[in-house]
């Protein structure tokens, strides 16, 4: 699993390639633990290239979720494979977090 | 036709429990959706041997077995290490409550359940063995 941190104005975006399970999920914890990405006003994750999401991953998010709403820090996913929207769907996460399918509507989230 | 492998108990090996999977239903018509949920499903029940019953110990090890009979997937991950580890009853997460109170774990064993038609935990011997099937249309 690699995370590419791309910050732009008030917007962080990060790039997920690979797979996240219970051996990388530490990666992108120590991304999203940053104090700093609460700075931004959003962060919008990139799931172009996120080919596995286990519920360690799902974890992850879930995690960090309350803390960037206390913080006014809005988390938007986009470019998400079907196979990996479906894990979100099957916990009814898709209901409690924002999924767009690309950038221009993760943008305009 | 079966399949089996082992692997030690150390989660830098589930990635290789994901590409066995996805190497044996490879042959078959299937979705994409449909082999990553056998796929997680699988490496949902490894993770737990591995973290839970097993602590991490490179010492031990797991033996998984795919077959398929007509349109059936049958998996048996059996576990060699002393500690019996029986997941409770299946229960729905409160996701709302994870999300308030940062949870980062509970949501595993959940999905298990959701992705296969039938999940089951027994004892053999002093060891632990989980059977998951799933019919493939």
């Amino acid at each position: 699993m690699k995370v590419t941190a791309q910050p732009s104005a008030d917007t962080l975006t990060l790039l997920l390639d690979g797979e996240l399970d219970a051996s990388s999920a530490i990666v992108l914890d120590t991304e999203l633990a940053k104090p700093d990405i609460l700075n931004f006003h959003k962060v919008l994750i990139d799931c172009a290239k996120l080919s596995y999401i286990s519920s360690a991953g799902l974890g992850v998010f879930i995690s960090h979720l309350q803390r960037f709403q206390d913080a006014n820090v809005k988390l938007v996913f986009f470019n998400m494979q079907e196979k990996v929207f479906n894990v979100f769907e099957i916990l009814g996460l898709d209901a409690l977090m924002t999924i767009v399918p690309s950038a221009t509507e993760a943008e305009a989230a | 036709m079966k399949s089996v492998l082992r692997i030690a108990c150390s989660r830098r090996h589930l990635q290789q429990v994901r590409d066995f999977v996805r190497n044996y239903l490879s042959s078959r018509q299937l979705s994409e959706v449909t082999v990553n949920q056998v796929v997680l499903a699988v490496d949902e029940v490894v993770a737990n041997f591995i973290i839970h019953a097993n602590g991490e110990d490179e010492n031990q090890f797991l033996d998984l077995e795919l077959a398929i009979n007509e349109h059936d997937l049958n998996v048996e991950i059996a576990d060699h290490g002393d500690t019996i580890f029986l997941p409770g009853a299946h229960q729905s997460p409160d996701l709302r409550d994870y999300i308030r109170q940062g949870r980062k774990g509970g949501m595993g064993m959940t999905l298990v359940n959701r992705l296969m038609d039938r999940v089951e935990f027994f004892t053999r011997g002093n060891h632990t063995v989980c059977h998951l099937s799933k019919h493939l249309a």
